[in-house]
This record gives C-alpha cells, structure tokens and sequence, in this order.
C-alpha cells in the first residue's frame, strides 16, 4: 500500500486472533491485544533487536 | 494542547455552496464568513465585525458588489478583509482589518486553514481527484453531527461496524468477520486500513447499483490522511476477479467513498460524505440510489455517535474502554490526532 521510509504494518495472523507487527527497523513481534502492540511499535527503538 | 489540530487544512464548505451571497460556517470555533467575488474567487475572513463584532453574515449585513456591510453599524470591508469605509468619520482605523484565511478550492471542496497563515502550504492539502473527474459520476452531502470528530474517526476507522448498524445497506457478516491489514506511514501521515473480502455477499448498496448477482469480492481499502480527509477506495467485482498486472481493472466497479470531517466545536462536528462511481456514468437512477443510501447509512451513524457523544460527555474524564484487533487503525488514527493536538 505504502512505501515510505518509516512505516509500520501489522497483519491479522490469518486463523488466529493474533496481531504480526512490523516495525520500520524490521524488528516484529505477536500480540493479542492493540494497545500492547502499539506501546512496543511507538517504543521504538526499545526492545527492537531483528 | 488543543482539543483540535491546529495549523492545519480543513474542508469548510463544497464549492457549489458558495455563491455571491455571504455565508458562514464554523471551522474548529472559528465562524468564517465565505463569498464568492464577482470574479468566481472564494474569500474566507472571520464571521465578526472588528467593531461591536456583530456576525457579518447576519442580515441586514450585506454584500454590495465585492464588499460586505456590517448590519450594525456599517463598517465596510474589501474582499481581503480590510476596512475600507467607517461611518460618520473619514479616517479608518489602520487596525481595523479581518484577517483572511488562506482559502483554497479544490476536488469540489472548499478548505481553509485554521492556525498560523504562514504556515499555509496548499501542497499539503489531501486530494479526492475523483470528486471532479468526468471518468466518475459522485453523488454527496453534509450532515450536522452533535459528537466530537474523534468518534467520527473512530467510526470510519472500523468498519467492522457496518455489520451491526448499517445491516441491510452495506453491513454483511463478512465485514465484521473478515481479518484487517493496518499500515501507517509515519513520514507522510496516513493510516492504511484494508479488509479483502474474496468471498462474499452482497450487501444491496451494491447489489442496486452494480447489478451484480451474488456472491462478489469486496475490498474495502481505507486511506485516513488526519485530521481532515479520509477515503474508503471500495472494489466490487465478480469473485476471483483481480486487478490485471498492467493495473487495469476492467472487471471490477470502483467506488470511491471520500469523508470530510470537520470539527465545528468541541463536540460537535460537520459530517461531509461524497460517493463517487467509474459505472453507470450519469444514470439519475443509479444517483439517486447511491444518494439515498448513502445519506441513510450516514445517518445511521450520526444518531448512534450522537448518543455516544452524550453518554462520554457524561462520564468522568478516563473512562475505560477496551481495544481489540479490529481497533487497529483507529488507534493509530488517534495517536496520530494526539500527536497533531500538541500531546507528546
Ligand atoms: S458591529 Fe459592525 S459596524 Fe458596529
Ligand atoms: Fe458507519
Ligand atoms: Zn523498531
């Protein structure tokens, strides 16, 4: 959709109720609750190793 | 902080509602007082005499070729906004001047930006090339909402909520079933939500206008550019119909859905929809279906956001909520308003 220098994505796990996050630094995580997911992606860098 | 982004370009009017005749509306408390001057050009400037600050668009104000009269007292002032004639004395105040809103008009809208002029860059304003494209025909309006903008973002953000309110219009169970795909671009500022539905019914908002039988794919692609301009791009087409490597579509309908949403106070809001089809070019029928649908949906909205605006209005500050994964985008939607509301 988008091709900028810093974006992040995040992805619905297909079959699970899972959220795949992608940071722009390539780090990404799983979570099970939005809020969560976004506190680490707008953490950046904290806790980001890929 | 402020409750509204401030610096930034709004949608205050479409074109076709300013005439040669004056007119006001309020822009995140601010009332603008627009005309169109006798040379077709929109002119923006406070909606407050800088006198006794009677409204300028309150008769017996009035335009007089291209000059507004005050009502009151009959300070006069130019299409810039400076005040040209005072009554009963030669001398005009050199302090006495409206300042003008940088104004532009453009995809049929009206913005204006509301914060520091100099910081008006007109590039910066989203655009909905669709609206006035001769390859669409759009349909549009403006409904009044008694709610604060952000339950109108929250509202777009999700639309997993037109399976529950706009049943029977545009709400199917395979919206509300159907995984999303969030993506937000720090750099540019937009928040990305799509939901490909490869499999599913067709809701009658579709079905009436497209003349598609059956089961369709639907795609839902959201396009948020805050705080003003948000997009649905919507494609319609046969299941196992994509888009062709060259880009084309040719078996596909495309709507475009494109929302304004102005904040007029703090809670209430200027709801701007406009709908815009590459099919049935020019068919009144097919208009006044999309039309009236369209509207119907958004109404549907308005009274469900005005009673949520009611019941937060009445609750402590910190209310809970609870998020889950179809709330994604919308909570990228409000850090990104936060942010641009001077919250860290
Ligand atoms: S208030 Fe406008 S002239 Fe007095
Ligand atoms: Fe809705
Ligand atoms: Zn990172």
């Amino acid at each position: 959709m988008t091709a900028g220098n810093r974006v992040f994505r995040i992805h619905w796990v297909p079959g699970t109720d899972r959220l795949h996050a992608v940071c722009h630094c390539a780090a990404e995580r799983e979570f099970e609750d939005p809020v969560e997911l976004w506190e680490w992606l707008l953490g950046h860098p904290v806790g980001h190793t890929s | 902080m402020s409750w509204f982004p401030r610096d930034q370009w709004y949608v205050a009017a479409y074109g076709s509602e300013i005439t040669h005749d004056l007119f006001s509306r309020t822009v995140c408390g601010e009332p603008v007082l627009f005309w169109r001057t006798r040379d077709g050009v929109v002119t923006a400037m406070p909606d407050r005499c800088v006198h006794r600050r009677f409204p300028l668009s309150q008769p017996p104000s009035r335009l007089v070729d291209d000059q507004v009269v005050c009502g009151y007292h009959g300070f006069t002032y130019d299409a810039g906004g400076k005040c040209v004639a005072v009554p009963g004395q030669a001398r005009v105040p050199r302090t006495a001047r409206l300042l003008p809103y940088p104004v532009v008009e453009q995809d049929s809208f009206v913005w204006v930006f509301i914060g520091d002029p100099a910081k008006a860059d007109a590039a910066r304003i989203p655009r909905a090339p669709w609206l006035v494209d001769p390859g669409y025909t759009t349909v549009s309006g403006m409904e009044p909402l008694n709610a604060r903008y952000g339950l109108l973002v929250d509202n777009l953000l999700d639309l997993s909520h037109e399976t529950y309110l706009h049943g029977g219009y545009i709400g199917t169970p395979e919206v509300a079933s159907t995984p999303i795909t969030t993506e937000v671009d720090e750099d540019a500022g937009i928040v990305f939500v799509s939901r490909h539905m490869d499999d599913a019914e067709c809701p009658p908002f579709y079905a009436k206008s497209t003349g598609l039988q059956g089961r369709i794919a639907r795609w839902q692609d959201i396009e948020y550019t805050p705080p003003c301009l948000y997009k649905l791009h919507s494609r319609i087409a046969p299941v196992g119909s994509v888009p062709r490597a060259d880009g084309t579509d040719p078996d596909a309908f495309h709507v475009e859905v494109v929302y304004a949403i102005t904040p007029e106070t703090e809670t209430s809001t200027h709801d701007f929809w406009a709908v815009a089809r590459d099919f049935a070019l020019g068919d009144e029928e097919v208009s006044a279906f999309l039309a009236d649908s369209n509207r119907t949906v958004v109404l549907q909205d308005v009274v469900a956001l005005n009673v949520l605006e009611q019941v937060i209005a009445n609750e402590p500050e910190g209310y809970q909520e609870l998020s889950i994964n179809i709330d994604t985008g919308g909570l990228a939607a409000r850090r990104m308003l936060g942010r641009l509301c001077g919250r860290s």
